[in-house]
Formats: structure tokens, C-alpha cells, sequence
């Protein structure tokens, strides 16, 4: 079998603890949270870890509190079957508990965090793949190499982003708390991403993302749609989430699209502000799926054609606005 | 007799099922034997290259590698198919796929046999690269394997049956197609392993997880010159095999190899990725047919032809070529038939025969071409196929002996329980329903190797405990073998199958049997099987009938109990019995033996397709087709299969639902696609295929046609279900949203551009537009036999007494 490289472990019993082997350690620690998508890197020698420092021991990261009128706050250790079976979240995150819901398998599900999942690494099916194999093609730009395989005239790498709920949280709005050894901050989730398959993160290496908050939203819908070849488990090779809100008299009062597996961050649709003001209509939400598909730029590196996934992108935008009306 | 069965026709638990679920079952991995190494092995990242030079002393000198071997230390070439040995254990001169062996490593674990494979320095001269058949063709430079024939030719050959251009001006209507079928791969469970055990310096113990023993022992003794009597070969129950596990492969060889270097047992396991270049998975193939029709749809001639993308060896290409071919003519009357293959090396992993074994993609092909010759025709397309449904106990225009023939029963029954008549044409945009039948044998008729021996040998063996064992060389790779041989002498022995002891797959304590490949075991091993408990019986009848003052064949075995027939109540425990037999016989041994009758035309290739018995397969499918998105959702399967006779139902159904599994899979999404020289998903994640979730319902209708040869009636039911799949599936597409798509697998993506051609007025097509050139050679001429070879059965014209039995 594919075996693990070396490296150390650690399991503090708190933050604290955890914080502190990464300023210890340096560059060579890595946060582990459930593993599901740091291990198989490792096994596939995609980059190396001196240590793992575990958050398994960190209780004070796990949890849903509050409730949708004062906001939710999830703490990043819980798990994705928790979160995509948390009533109050099915009620009024919806877009949240679908996403979480379609990450991976069932097994998985019970193991994977929400940490993990909103900084897994980005995917590309030219770089998902054993030493030798990759070596046979020509190492990239992401490990071992100089450029990019799937586009070599590419000044970066195009890799994508590929977790399931974070167009979800972008969608709702969420923030996320950071925690470092020189102290604790806290951004907008969409502030997180950037459009780059290495630096995919604005993160410092031994920062540690302790929390998402949900902000109330009033009366709102929200879904999460999923393209991928089966729906067992496979990643996103398009995600969409659309979220709108509603005010008193019917009218959009605020409406969000976010798209993710056709770039390296989670990408926004704009032109769903275009539908703010007015009752949702027929035309408009074609507007706004026509502007995705314009918006979205898939590459050959994940399943699917690219054709194909293009023209997807308009078809799962309408639908998931019309799952919110 | 069937009335008065125990045993067989009932669905009894599988005799290993309670280890299996309780992980108490020994595969391959699982054994460990002190001193054991464990072996790697160096694979080429090049996709044809020579060798320039291959540097080990590093390797060697690692700490804790004990040995480290290169292709001059098995120089030997081997393969499954005597005309085609294209093989060696690790690269000669060159490597010709990515993924190929070129050296091994054995050490004292895992991870520094990987260490030392990472110090093995080699440097390659890179050759051109071919990865389809057009590219073969063409060929500049190098082929990939020196042949007498033109650049990557592995074989090309012709044959035609009858008259087939008088057989075309009489036609009334004439059409031709394209298809495509996509290679795929066989993804076991279990990934393939071996464990070589050292007994002195010149005899080897072989546990590996083959379907095929009796091929590897001749191949392992062959490449280390070793007298097949120094060869033990154990074949452990295998996790999955569908075809991936009947070749010799590298690393048995390695794994024995290594183990006479060191004088330790070594042990290798392949990695995921390692069995994706193991391969010998389904070939893809290239199709065009042409076929001639009466106006009441009757046919007149059919002409095929396929090219087929072999990989980097032969493999069991000199059958998958022939068998593009062969069964056509089983499921329908074609009195004229032309038939040209061609077969090509390309820098690929090996095809070779996954379950349908080349006969998959012409069943795909025949199918759908027919349901367009229906649509043309204004024919219901059940009614087109019964117009030329084949017969029983008849003789098709290429010599192939047809047996019991349910092909009729299975395609009424799937009919009439999908409401296939009042659905088709009938259903809203967007649903429809597509039919298929189809035809697979029963075991080869031939062996692989030319020779007049038997196919399978079974001892038997009674002990005055009352203990029954079985001895049989048939291999159980998750297909129930070992069930089928416990029923099967527990019946004779009026036992139950947890009585029987089994003796399997083990070179030194069991007979041969060629193994578990072309759905022969039931049919063969189990004849034998039948043969030596019936012998056994007879030994035991004949010691008892004193004491139990009757005449032997008044003698019944129940129950655990043998009595006179007239006197029930007065009898003998089975265990007393085989006392008795003990005492008179000294050893209660028999042997059985199974060799098919003389089949075969008289025409050169005629050894692939004959068969002692045909099972027979009618599949309907419904499903949704999302006309914006190309996805479809496959709501329900309705499969009939002429199993001649279930054996153990239970058993039965689960090769049904999985032949239909691993069809849908086919016909939905599994490809094995390259990206450049690469497997471009070797993966279980990236590979695509269905899981439980993507399952449809599937119900399966068990038809017993009673097989005068096979064992109490059984015919196959292993592979013969995947065959309809794929093509109902594509016809249930087309009658859903008018499109046809002419390859599988049918993506999303290719629906939804055979959709926008439809819409565009463009035909709503999409597939192949043409062969590449390559002119076959011209046919040879061969008389068809009359159709009828005077079996009193056929003689009314009716199909025998089938039976029906609905699944649940
Ligand atoms: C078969 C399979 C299928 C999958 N399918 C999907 C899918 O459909 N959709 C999907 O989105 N994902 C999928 N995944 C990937 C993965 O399972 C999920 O993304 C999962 O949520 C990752 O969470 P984790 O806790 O296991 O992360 P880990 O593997 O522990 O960590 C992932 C990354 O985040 C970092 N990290 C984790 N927690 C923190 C923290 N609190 N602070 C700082 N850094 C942290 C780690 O250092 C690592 O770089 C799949 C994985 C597998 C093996
Ligand atoms: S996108 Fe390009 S650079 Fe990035 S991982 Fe893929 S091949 Fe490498």
C-alpha cells in the first residue's frame, strides 16, 4: 500500500498548547483536524509535515451555539455530520447543512471537521497523484516543478478550490476567528480565499482557525447544489450556493451566488445583486445563471469536460434560485 | 427429479459467508509466515522507451534490501496465450507502458523496499508513443513489439460464413452503424497479492490470488526453469477478480523468484494504483456493422466489423479478437455472416478479458443497431428481435452447438414484467425504457493450451467419521465455487452443504481445474464434481446394500441417512455407511472428470466461441434523462437469465445484480482514459465507478431451460447479465429523448451534445464517424453447417420445458 512519510505527533490538550508547537516547531508543523484530506497528500508525498499537531484534544473547539435570531457560532473542530444534521441549521442555514451533507462519504463525514474542510487543499487531477506518476508526467509547479501542466503558459498555479461549504458560509455571510500565538482575529470566510492554487489561503502558517460565525439574516432561503459524477462521494467539479433574503413586502432584500470547483477560491456572482429590489422573476434569475456560466472558467484538471461544466454553471445557478424563492 | 431436490435449486447460505462477514476470511495479505520480506516493484514512468542503463548497486547496498532483480534475472518469456508468450517478469530492452516492470526489491518491509526503489538509478531512451489504434496504425518508428506483420498489428483476421453479399441483394432494407465501446477496468476489492515460500533451493510455494492456478504454475515453472512439479501453487479465495486476475503476472514471477534468491518467503501486494496497470481489463473497441433485413424483419446477412486497442501485450488478445465475433449468431438466426477483426498493440497497460470477455462491445454494437433497424422498419424492436430469435438444439451459420436455449422465455418474461409495450413510445419526454438480450457460454469449449486432457478433475473422499471432502482445483473468486461443489456432492450424498469439507485451488492436494475464467466452473468443475459423487455414492450404495438387504440402486442417500427406497424407516447413518464402505473398499476415493464434447468448426479460429452450453439474457431498463444536464437516473432493471438451473438462487441473483452493477458502470461512466502516456485516474476515488447509491432496483427473473449437459441442468450466470446492459440503457435513452448515442460510457457531457444536435436539426447523434483505414484481409470462405444436428428436442420446433421463477 501507499505508505506515510515520517513525522512526529503531537496532541496538546488546548489551544494554547496547540499555538505553542507552532511557534515552536516552525515551518515543518502542520495543523491535523479529522485528516481526511491531509493524509492521502501525505501518502501521496504532495508536500511533507516534520510534525502534525493535532486539534483532537481541543473540546472547545467543537460545538453549534446560538440560535438564527442572535447568529450561530460553530466551532471549527465539528464535525460535517454534526453540522449537516443540526436541526436549527437545516432550518435556517439550509445551504450550510446540504453542503456539509454532500461532503465525501458518510464515514468521512463523521470524521472530517469544518476546519478542514473550509482549508482543504485545492484539487487538480494532473497533481492528485503518486510521486512516480507525477514524475512521469513532469513534475509542477505546485511541488517539484516550475510550471503549470494543465496550462504551462499559466504564471500560477490553477489548482481548485474544491470544499463544499465554503460557498455555502460565503453565501451566508459567515466570519471566521483566527487564532495565533500573537493573538486572535477575526475576517469575513470570503476574505479567507485567494485566487491561487499554492496560496490558496491568507492564513499565516501558524495561525488556527478556531470559529465560523453565522450572522441572523432575517426571513431567508438558502441551498447548496452539487455537480459531480456520482453522489456517493465525489468532490465538487461545481458547486453552487444562492442564498436570498426577503423582505416584508416579498421583494429580494438581499441575494448571494457563490460558485466553487471552477477556480482556485470560491468565486462570487455579482449579478446576483441584480435581483435585489423587486420579486424574483423568471428572467432575472436567467440573467444572473447567464452571467455564471460567462463567469465560470473551469479547466481540464478535475472530472468532467470543461464544455461541459461551463455550461452547467447556468443551469445549477437557476436552479438553485429558484430553490429559494 | 427436480422435485426431489435437497439441496440444489435451494438458497442456501454460501459455505465461507459467515468467515467473509465476520473478517475471519484469509486473503492473500493477510498471510504472514516468519522471515517473510516484502517486495516492491520498480515501474517505468516512460511509455515506450529502451533501457539505456539500470543501475541497482545502490539499492543493493541499502540497509535491510536483501535482493534486488532485474529483467536479466528472468529472461524467460511467458504469457497466458501460447501464440502470444510477448511477456517478460520484469522489462528486457525496453518498457512499453507506464506502469511496466522493470525491477524488484526485496526487503525486510515496506517502506525500505521503497526506499531502495527510490536508489535504483535508470535512464531511458524514449520511443514514440502510441495510444490508439489510428496512431498504431499509422506507426512511425519503432513498434511496440517486433512482429512479422505491419507496424502494431497484433492480429487481423477474417471469416465468412456462408454467402454474404447474396445474402445483402436480398435484402430489402439495409443499414450500417458505428460504435464505440470504451475500455474499462475489472476494480477488485482485494488488490492483487502474492506470498512465495521457499521449500530448498529449487521447489516454491506460490499463494497468490488467481483465478487461474493451472495457467500461472505453467508459467511460473516455465520462467524459472523449474520442472512444474517443483511449482506448488495455492490459489487463495480471491476479493474480486471479474477477469483482472487470470493472467500470470509480474509479481507472482518476482515474488518466486526473490523468495529462491534470499531463501525467505516473500510477500508482495500490489498497490491500487499498481492493479490499474495490472490491467487486462476490457478492450476498447472500434465497431462498424452492416446489416441486410426482409421487410418483415427477418435478417439476411450481417457484416461486423471491430479494431480492437490491445495495450502493450497480447494477453488473451489472440481470443478477445475472435470473440468481438463469435456470439452474434447465438441469440439470432444470421444465415449469412462476415466477420473482420483486427487487433493493435499501443503503449498502454494489457487488455485482456473482463467479464464478457470481448463480447460486451459487440453486444453493445448488434443491439442498438437493431432497436435503429426497428425505428426504420416501423417495428416494435421485442418483435424485431423474436422475428430472428435463435433455437434450441440447433447449429448457428458460424458452428456453434446450441443446447437449451431460454432466449425466448427471458425476453417474454422482461417483456411482460416491465410493461415494456404499453411503456415504449408511451412515456413522457424525458423517461424511457430500451431492451437488449444477449448470449454467453458456458465455459470454453477449448482449453487455452492445445491439448486432449480434461478440463476439470474433482476427487471426492468419504472417511468412516462420516467426513465428506472435496477436492477440486476450482478457484473461489467471490463467485460461489465453493458453494456450487459442496451442493452439488451434498445433494448426490443426501448431506448439506456445511457437511462438506472443501480442498480447493492447492497444485499439491487438489486435480485440475483450468479455473475460474470464461463462467466455466459450475458447468465444468461442477459436471466433475457431480461425476466423482455419484462414484462415491455408488461405492457406499454398494457396501451398504447387505445390511440393508437391498439392491444398491434401490438405495437412497437423505438427510444424512441411506435406506431402501421401499423401507424408509429402516436405515443406516450416513457415517455407519461410509464404515461399511471403508471396510469393503479400504480408501472411499472417487474421481470425476469433465471434458467438453468435440465442438468447433472446421475453420481456423473456430476454438473461440464453442461452448458445451449458452446461457441467454433479456434485459429491460427504465430511466430519466435530465434533458438540461445529460444525467441520467436509471430507475429500474429488468433482467431474465437463462440459467439452465440455479444451483443456489441466492448465489445467482448476486452475479445477476452484479453483472447488471458493473454493466451500468460500463455504460454509464467507467473509462479507463489517458491524459497523455498516464492513466489519468488510477484511483478508486478518481476511477469512476457506480457505488451502491447510483444502484437501481433491479429484479431478476431466474429461467430454467434444464441444460441436458450441464449439472442438474446449470448453465453460467456469472458474465452473461453485463451484456444487455449497456445497449438497453442506450436504447432506453434514446426512446427517453430521441438522441443516439453511439459509445459508452453515455456522459452527461456527450448527452447533452447529442441533445444540442438534435435541436440544432443535426441528428441528434453522437459517436464514431469512421474506422481508420486499415484494409483486412480477405475473408475465408466457410460452409455453414445445417442448421438443425438432429437433437430430438429440436425436432418439434417448441423451446423444451422452460421453467420461470420470479426474483424477490
Ligand atoms: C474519498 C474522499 C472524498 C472526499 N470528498 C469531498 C467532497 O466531496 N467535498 C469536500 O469538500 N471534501 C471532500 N474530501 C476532502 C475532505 O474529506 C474534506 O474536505 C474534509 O472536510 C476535511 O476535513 P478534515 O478535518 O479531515 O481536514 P484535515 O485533513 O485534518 O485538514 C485539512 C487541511 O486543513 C488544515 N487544518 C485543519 N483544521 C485546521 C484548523 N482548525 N486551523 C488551521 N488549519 C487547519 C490542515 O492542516 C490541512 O491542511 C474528500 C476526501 C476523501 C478522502
Ligand atoms: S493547476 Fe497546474 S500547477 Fe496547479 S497543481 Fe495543476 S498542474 Fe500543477
Amino acid at each position: 500500500m501507499l505508505r506515510l512519510p515520517k513525522f512526529d505527533y503531537v496532541a496538546p490538550p488546548d489551544l494554547a498548547g496547540v499555538l505553542g508547537v507552532l511557534s515552536d516547531r516552525g515551518e515543518g508543523a502542520r495543523v491535523i483536524a479529522g485528516g481526511t484530506d491531509l493524509v492521502p497528500n501525505l501518502k501521496r508525498r504532495q508536500f511533507e509535515a516534520a510534525v502534525l499537531v493535532s486539534l483532537h484534544r481541543v473540546d472547545s473547539l467543537r460545538g453549534v451555539h446560538g440560535t438564527h435570531g442572535s447568529g450561530l457560532v460553530i466551532g471549527a473542530l465539528t464535525p460535517l455530520d454534526v453540522i449537516a444534521n443540526h436541526p436549527h441549521v437545516q432550518e435556517h442555514f439550509r445551504a450550510l447543512s446540504e453542503a456539509a451533507g454532500l461532503v465525501a462519504t458518510p464515514a468521512i463525514r463523521t470524521r472530517a471537521t469544518l476546519a478542514g474542510n473550509l482549508l482543504a487543499d485545492t484539487r487538480c487531477n494532473y497533481y492528485d497523484q503518486t510521486e512516480p506518476w507525477r514524475e512521469s508526467l513532469g513534475w509542477c509547479m505546485k511541488a517539484q516543478g516550475t510550471i503549470c501542466r494543465v496550462a504551462p503558459s499559466s504564471p500560477r498555479c490553477l489548482a481548485v478550490s474544491s470544499c463544499d461549504t465554503a460557498p455555502a458560509l460565503i453565501a451566508l455571510d459567515a466570519r471566521a476567528r483566527l487564532a495565533s500565538p500573537t493573538g486572535v482575529r477575526e475576517i469575513a470566510l470570503r476574505e479567507l480565499y485567494r485566487d491561487d492554487g499554492i496560496h490558496y489561503l491568507d492564513m499565516a502558517r501558524d495561525e488556527v482557525l478556531t470559529e465560523i460565525a453565522l450572522p441572523p439574516l432575517g426571513p431567508t432561503r438558502s441551498t447548496y447544489l452539487k455537480l459531480r459524477r456520482r453522489g456517493s462521494f465525489d468532490f465538487p467539479v461545481l458547486g453552487v450556493a444562492a442564498r436570498v433574503s426577503r423582505a416584508a413586502d416579498g421583494a429580494v432584500a438581499d441575494a448571494r451566488v457563490v460558485l466553487t470547483g471552477i477556480a482556485s477560491r470560491p468565486v462570487e456572482i455579482p449579478e446576483a445583486a441584480k435581483l435585489v429590489g423587486a420579486l424574483p422573476s423568471d428572467d432575472a434569475i436567467a440573467e444572473v445563471a447567464r452571467a455564471a456560466e460567462q463567469r465560470a472558467k473551469p479547466l481540464d484538471n478535475t472530472d468532467l469536460t470543461i464544455v461541459y461544466r461551463k455550461r452547467m454553471a447556468r443551469v445549477y445557478v437557476a436552479r438553485a434560485l429558484r430553490r429559494c424563492l | 427429479m427436480s422435485q426431489d431436490l435437497s439441496v440444489v435449486g435451494r438458497p442456501g447460505p454460501r459455505v465461507e459467508g459467515i468467515a467473509k462477514v465476520t473478517g475471519q476470511f484469509t486473503f492473500v495479505d493477510d498471510l504472514a509466515v516468519p522471515g517473510m520480506l516484502t517486495a516492491k516493484i520498480l515501474r517505468s514512468t516512460a511509455a515506450h522507451a529502451r533501457i539505456r542503463s539500470l543501475d541497482t548497486s545502490r539499492a543493493l547496498t541499502h540497509p535491510g534490501v536483501k535482493a534486488v532483480i532485474t529483467g536479466k534475472d528472468l529472461p524467460t518469456c511467458y504469457g497466458i496465450m501460447p501464440t502470444g508468450e510477448d511477456e517478460h517478469a520484469l522489462a528486457q530492452e525496453k518498457a512499453r507502458y507506464v506502469g511496466d516492470a522493470v525491477a524488484a526489491v526485496a526487503a525486510v518491509d515496506e517502506e525500505t523496499a521503497d526506499e531502495a526503489l527510490k536508489l535504483i538509478g535508470i535512464e531511458y531512451e524514449p520511443l514514440p508513443i502510441h495510444m490508439d489504434v489510428a496512431s498504431a496504425l499509422l506507426g512511425p518508428g519503432e513498434p511496440i513489439h517486433e512482429t512479422r506483420r505491419a507496424a502494431n498489428v497484433h492480429k487481423a483476421v477474417a471469416l465468412e460464413f456462408g454467402d454474404v453479399d447474396a445474402g445483402f441483394a436480398a435484402a430489402d432494407y439495409t443499414r450500417e452503424d458505428l460504435f464505440f465501446y470504451e475500455g474499462s477496468t475489472h476494480l477488485p476489492l482485494e488488490e492483487h497479492g502474492a506470498l512465495a515460500v521457499p521449500e530448498g533451493p529449487d521447489r516454491v510455494t506460490l499463494h497468490s490470488s488467481t483465478q487461474n492456478p493451472h495457467y500461472v504454475h505453467r508459467a511460473v515453472a516455465k520462467v524459472l526453469g523449474l520442472p512444474e512439479g517443483h511449482v506448488r501453487l495455492v490459489a487463495v479465495p480471491v476479493g474480486g477478480g471479474f477477469g483482472g486476475k487470470c493472467d500470470p503476472f509480474p509479481h507472482e514471477i518476482v515474488a518466486c523468484k526473490l523468495a529462491l534468491i534470499t531463501g525467505r518467503p516473500v510477500k508482495i501486494t500490489l498497490t491500487r494504483e499498481e492493479v490499474f496497470y495490472a490491467h487486462r481489463g476490457r478492450h476498447p473497441v472500434l465497431m462498424w456493422l452492416r446489416g441486410g433485413y426482409r421487410r418483415d424483419g427477418s435478417m439476411t446477412a450481417l457484416h461486423f466489423k471491430t479494431m480492437l486497442d490491445g495495450g502493450a501485450h497480447a494477453s488473451y488478445g489472440p481470443a478477445a479478437i475472435y470473440y468481438t465475433g463469435a456470439l452474434q449468431t447465438v441469440t439470432y438466426r444470421i444465415p449469412a455472416y462476415r466477420f473482420q477483426g483486427l487487433r493493435v498493440f499501443t503503449n498502454k497497460p494489457p487488455c485482456g478479458p473482463k467479464r464478457g470477455h470481448a463480447t460486451p462491445q459487440p453486444r453493445f454494437a448488434l443491439e442498438v443497431h437493431l432497436d435503429k433497424v426497428a425505428h426504420d422498419l416501423n417495428m416494435d424492436p421485442a418483435k424485431l428481435r423474436l422475428q430472428n430469435l435463435s433455437r434450441p438444439f440447433t447449429m448457428t451459420v458460424n458452428h456453434l452447438r446450441i443446447t437449451s436455449n431460454g432466449l425466448r422465455e427471458c425476453l417474454e418474461t422482461v417483456l411482460r414484467a416491465s410493461n415494456y409495450a404499453a411503456k415504449r413510445g408511451r412515456l413522457p419526454y424525458g423517461r424511457g425504457v430500451g431492451l437488449a438480450v444477449s448470449s454467453y457460454m458456458s465455459g470454453a469449449g477449448l482449453p487455452i493450451y492445445w491439448n486432449d486432457m480434461d478440463h476439470s478433475q474433482v476427487f471426492v473422499k468419504a472417511d468412516r467419521g462420516g467426513g465428506v471432502t472435496v477436492y477440486t482445483g476450482a478457484t473461489e473468486i467471490g463467485q460461489g465455487a465453493h458453494t456450487v461443489h459442496a451442493a452439488i456432492v451434498a445433494e448426490v450424498l443426501g448431506l448439506q452443504t456445511g457437511d462438506i469439507t472443501l480442498v480447493t485451488a492447492d497444485t499439491a492436494a487438489a486435480p485440475v481445474d483450468l479455473g475460474s475464467y470464461s463462467s466455466r466452473v459450475t458447468f465444468m468443475s461442477g459436471n466433475a464434481a457431480l461425476a466423482a459423487a455419484r462414484r462415491l455414492r455408488a461405492m457406499i450404495a454398494e457396501a451398504s446394500a447387505e445390511r440393508l438387504e437391498a439392491a444398491p440402486e434401490e438405495l437412497e442417500f437423505r438427510e444424512g441417512r441411506v435406506y431402501a427406497r421401499s423401507r424408509p424407516d429402516h436405515g443406516l447413518t450416513f457415517r455407519e455407511a461410509c464404515g461399511l464402505a471403508e471396510a469393503r473398499h479400504g480408501n472411499v476415493l472417487a474421481s470425476g472428470s469433465y471434458r467438453p464434447p468435440q465442438l468447433g468448426g472446421p475453420y481456423k479460429g473456430s476454438g473461440v466461441g464453442p461452448s458445451p452450453a449458452y446461457s441467454f439474457s433479456a434485459a429491460v431498463i427504465e430511466l430519466r434523462v435530465d434533458s438540461e444536464t445529460g444525467q441520467i437516473h436509471v430507475e429500474r432493471v429488468w433482467l431474465a437469465h437463462d440459467i439452465g438451473k440455479a444451483i443456489n438462487p441466492v448465489l445467482a441473483r448476486g452475479q445477476v445484480e452484479g453483472s447488471v452493477y458493473m454493466g451500468l458502470g460500463e455504460a454509464l461512466m467507467e473509462e479507463s482514459a489517458y491524459r497523455k502516456q498516464l492513466l489519468k485516474a488510477p484511483s478508486m476515488l478518481d476511477y469512476k465507478s457506480p457505488t451502491m447509491m447510483e444502484m437501481p432496483d433491479v429484479e431478476t427473473f431466474l429461467i430454467e431451460s434444464t441444460d441436458p449437459e450441464g449439472p442438474f441442468g446449470a448453465k453460467e450466470v456469472g458474465q452473461g447479465p453485463l451484456l444487455p446492459i449497456a445497449p438497453a440503457l442506450a436504447n432506453a435513452v434514446y426512446d427517453a429523448v430521441g438522441v443516439r448515442v453511439d459509445e459508452v460510457p453515455i456522459t452527461p457531457a456527450k448527452l447533452v451534445k447529442a441533445l444540442q444536435s438534435l435541436a440544432a436539426g443535426k441528428g441528434g447523434r453522437v459517436g464514431p464517424e469512421r474506422l481508420p483505414g486499415f484494409s483486412y484481409p480477405e475473408p475465408t470462405r466457410v460452409e455453414p453447417p445445417p442448421e438443425s444436428y438432429g437433437h430430438p428436442a429440436a425436432a418439434d420446433g417448441t423451446d423444451g420445458g422452460v421453467a420461470a421463477h420470479a426474483g424477490q
